[in-house]
């Protein structure tokens, strides 16, 4: 069932309720001001630590830095070479994961021999072996795109074998009997059952995309995207908490309008098909 | 037919609402006298799951009344006068044979020994004793439907309203679950209503046979099937069963204009 | 025991020649040594710093049990508290699955901020965030994607909410519940990895390998990071035993007792 309005509106009220939320802490246990004093003190519900709503919304038009352009163009720029990063890191993983999933479903043997060795990688903290790969790629935002691959190819390759493997064995047999080739069944019938798996695995490796894309920032001095500029906010917390805020709310955005993005492919390119229960 | 168990009195059940509004059952009326065996048979749509279902309380009638046991049918169902079989055993994997069996009880609240053995009885019933601790996807398909049988009936229902319980299963292992039921009524006593396809199915089980016509679905006849009783492997010979299955399948045919034989090809 | 070697043989394969060519490789192409450490340099530097490493993998492993545990109990809890509530579950799932796709290490400053960087709950509070959306959004399915015919059968039994829920919902749920732990029981190790990137105690994974990269130690980075996809596999393969003890009638079950 896809209703976009009532997922929106009711992702938009509980969005509401936490800001409401966090401005009632802030009431019970923030800073005092000359308006009004708090019943209590707590660390977490500080400016420093929670910051007002209106100060984050503030922060957005204010400059990022002395003369400079406003913090919000600053950080939707950011969001932008993020997101570059992400997609060229979605699609070299997508590809790859895809590409390994079909050798696997048709040799057992590269199915044995590899298959634990996807699952063990993602098991490397990415984060440390980031560096090395950006300075195999010779920095740029290529490397951090190949770096968020590694986190997104994993999700397509586990859900590629499984749709592969989801048609009904009595079509492969009817595929069999017009003597078709093993090209013709994966293209008539494996990649058409998979497509399903195939957009579940999709969603999942937008929003991994988008973390290897930030997580590959960090590491390898890359200042121009959201993991840059988190990195750099967070240095300057003490004079500046909304702007560490401001930067999460986009990268925020950002994951999430990757997410949806695919979704409504998903919902377009499935048009009246059933949803396998299970992906 | 004085001793009724299901009284079914005018009812009507529409679904849907405005312009979807589907009749799907009209001015049925339905008596099932105590320890009978009434098969429904129709052709698909003709709404006798619906009428099951009303039976069993799982949805209500648009228009009339259904007493079972001198009480409304949701009476009926709070005091655990049903044991239901649906076409899936509907079993849960993560109990085992006995445990399943044990569920209705645990629900009803009886002791936990009184339960082990009631359940333990209940197998031996429908002959799967030894097979208490194991899990149902360990079992044949066959089997698993004894396990939903006996489950059906460990807090001994006063009616067991079945729902195309063989359906899913191949002749053989159909043919031998008919007189393994057929012992079990006889065992308990217990008043039956069975859904099916299968016209020898209907004939070969019931006491009575109530045929119905498609949209909306209605009660054309209620043939009492006088075969002697006990039912066994000779009953199938017997002319008067193939007679009977003439019957049956007149009456339906003769409200399916156009499409002869269709619910033997439904059932096949 | 052929069969064994069938099914294991080409994993073991891989790993031995996969090995031998790096070691070879390495050495034969003169690839230096902050480009890719030879298997051999790890495993002395692993050997020389073994006790190092174990203090500061336990350290790490600390943290992601810790976050796993808070984020997994805060988790279920939420999911079965909503999943009463048909329109409460209903109106939570759509936020759920955004907060989902929200990078949620761009929290880990602030958590950094709130609970002090050499508190290992500022890392616990990262890993406890990280596990909350997959872990409450798999036990809400589970508990509300139950078998119609299960719920009629219960019906026909006048059972009430409270033995639907606890006779059918639950244990429908266990499968999702585990699938959502193994997935989060790598994903926690690493979370906590990442929340170490942006600060934190020196004796823990993350600072030491950045540590020992800055000063060109790369053997013993590699040493740890080897030392961290042990400890997640680990970690998941225990998670494995317990859903195997806890739920043996599951299909993942099966498929193991039948090979």
């Amino acid at each position: 069932m896809f209703r976009p309005a009532r997922s929106v509106l009711s992702f938009l009220v509980v969005i509401s309720a936490l800001t409401v939320l966090w401005e009632v802490v802030k009431l019970l246990g923030g800073d005092p001001s000359e308006a009004w004093t708090p019943p209590f003190q707590w660390t977490v519900a500080s400016d420093l630590n929670m910051p007002h709503v209106w100060d984050i919304a503030a922060s957005f038009v204010e400059p990022a830095q002395r003369n400079g352009p406003p913090l919000g163009l600053v950080l939707v720029n950011a969001g932008i070479f993020t997101f570059r990063e992400a997609f060229g890191g979605f699609v070299f993983g997508a590809l790859l994961g895809l590409a390994l999933a079909i050798v696997f479903v048709h040799s057992q043997l590269l199915e044995r021999a590899l298959v634990p060795y996807v699952v063990a990688s993602q098991t490397v903290p990415i984060i440390a072996i980031a560096p090395v790969v950006v300075i195999w790629l010779r920095g740029g935002w290529l490397a951090v795109a190949v770096i968020s691959a590694y986190l997104t190819f994993f999700p397509v390759t586990i859900a590629g074998l499984r749709g592969l493997r989801s048609p009904d064995p009595r079509a492969l047999e009817l595929m069999r009997s017009y003597a078709s080739s093993s090209r013709d069944v994966l293209v008539k019938v494996r990649l058409p059952a998979a497509a399903p798996y195939l957009f579940a695995a999709f969603k999942v490796a937008a929003t991994a995309s988008v973390v290897g894309a930030i997580i590959g920032e960090l590491p390898s001095g890359i200042r121009d995207g959201l993991g840059g500029a988190i990195l750099n906010f967070n240095q300057f917390y003490v004079s500046g908490p909304p702007k560490l805020w401001a930067a999460i709310i986009v990268a925020a955005v950002v994951g999430i309008g990757f997410f949806a993005l695919v979704r409504v492919a998903e919902v377009l390119f499935l048009r009246g098909r059933a949803a396998p229960s299970d992906a | 037919m004085t001793l009724s168990v299901v009284r079914v009195r005018g009812v009507d059940k529409v679904f849907g609402a405005g312009a979807d509004k589907t009749p799907a059952l009209e001015k049925i009326d339905l008596e099932i006298p105590k320890g009978a065996f009434v098969s429904l048979i129709g052709p698909s749509g003709c709404g006798k799951s619906t009428l099951l279902r009303l039976i069993g309380d799982l949805t209500q009638p648009t228009a009339g009344m259904i007493e079972v046991n001198g009480k409304t049918a949701h009476r009926a169902r709070l005091d655990r006068d049903y044991g239901m079989v649906f076409q899936a055993p509907v079993l849960f994997d993560w109990r085992t044979v006995q445990g399943n069996v044990e569920l209705p009880l645990e629900v009803s609240a009886k002791n936990k020994s009184a339960r082990a053995d009631r359940a333990k009885a209940m197998l031996a019933l429908v002959e799967l004793t030894g097979f208490e601790r194991r899990y149902p996807w360990q079992l044949s398909g066959g089997m698993q439907q004894r396990v939903a049988i006996a489950r059906a009936l460990s807090f001994e229902p006063a009616i067991l309203l079945m729902d195309e319980p063989f359906g899913a299963l191949d002749e053989m292992t159909r043919e031998r679950l008919n007189l393994e039921l057929l012992r079990i009524w006889k065992q308990t006593g217990t008043t039956i209503v069975f859904v099916t396809h299968s016209i020898p199915e209907a004939v070969f089980l019931s006491t009575h046979v109530a045929v119905m016509s498609a949209r909306p679905g209605r009660i054309i006849e209620v043939i009492s099937v006088e075969l002697p009783q006990p039912r066994n492997d000779l009953t199938r010979e017997d002319e008067r069963y193939f007679g009977f299955i003439t019957r049956v399948r007149e009456r339906l045919r003769g409200h399916e204009v156009g499409k002869p034989g269709a619910a033997e090809v439904a059932a096949s | 025991m052929t069969r064994r070697i069938r099914y294991y043989g080409p994993a073991v394969a891989v790993f031995v020649g996969v090995l031998g060519l790096w070691e070879l490789a390495v050495r034969a192409l003169g690839i230096q040594q902050f480009l890719l450490p030879p298997p051999s340099s790890i495993g002395s530097a692993f050997a020389e710093h073994f006790d190092e490493l174990i203090t500061v993998g336990r350290n790490t492993l600390v943290e992601a049990v810790g976050g796993l545990l808070i984020g997994g109990v805060t988790a279920l809890v939420v999911a079965f508290a909503t999943a009463r509530w048909a329109t409460a579950s209903r109106a939570l799932l759509p936020f759920a699955i955004a907060a989902n796709s929200v990078p949620i290490i761009a929290f880990a400053p602030i958590m950094n901020n709130w609970f002090g960087i050499l508190n290992p709950l500022s890392k616990m509070m990262v890993v406890a965030v990280l596990v909350f959306f997959p872990i409450m959004i798999n036990t809400l399915r589970g508990l509300t994607l139950v078998d119609q015919a299960s719920l009629e059968l219960m019906r026909s039994y006048a059972a009430n909410e409270l033995a639907i829920f606890a006779k059918v919902r639950v244990p429908n749920a266990l499968p999702y519940i585990f699938t959502a732990f193994k997935v989060s029981a790598t994903l926690s190790l690493i979370g906590a990895i990442v929340a170490e990137y942006f600060g934190g105690s020196r004796s823990a994974l993350g600072q030491f390998i950045i540590t020992e990269a800055a000063f060109f130690r790369f053997a013993n980075a590699w040493a740890a990071i080897v030392v961290a996809s042990v400890v997640s596999i680990a970690f998941f393969l225990i998670i494995v035993a317990i859903e195997r003890v806890a739920i043996p009638w599951h299909s993942s079950a099966r498929i193991a007792d039948s090979s």
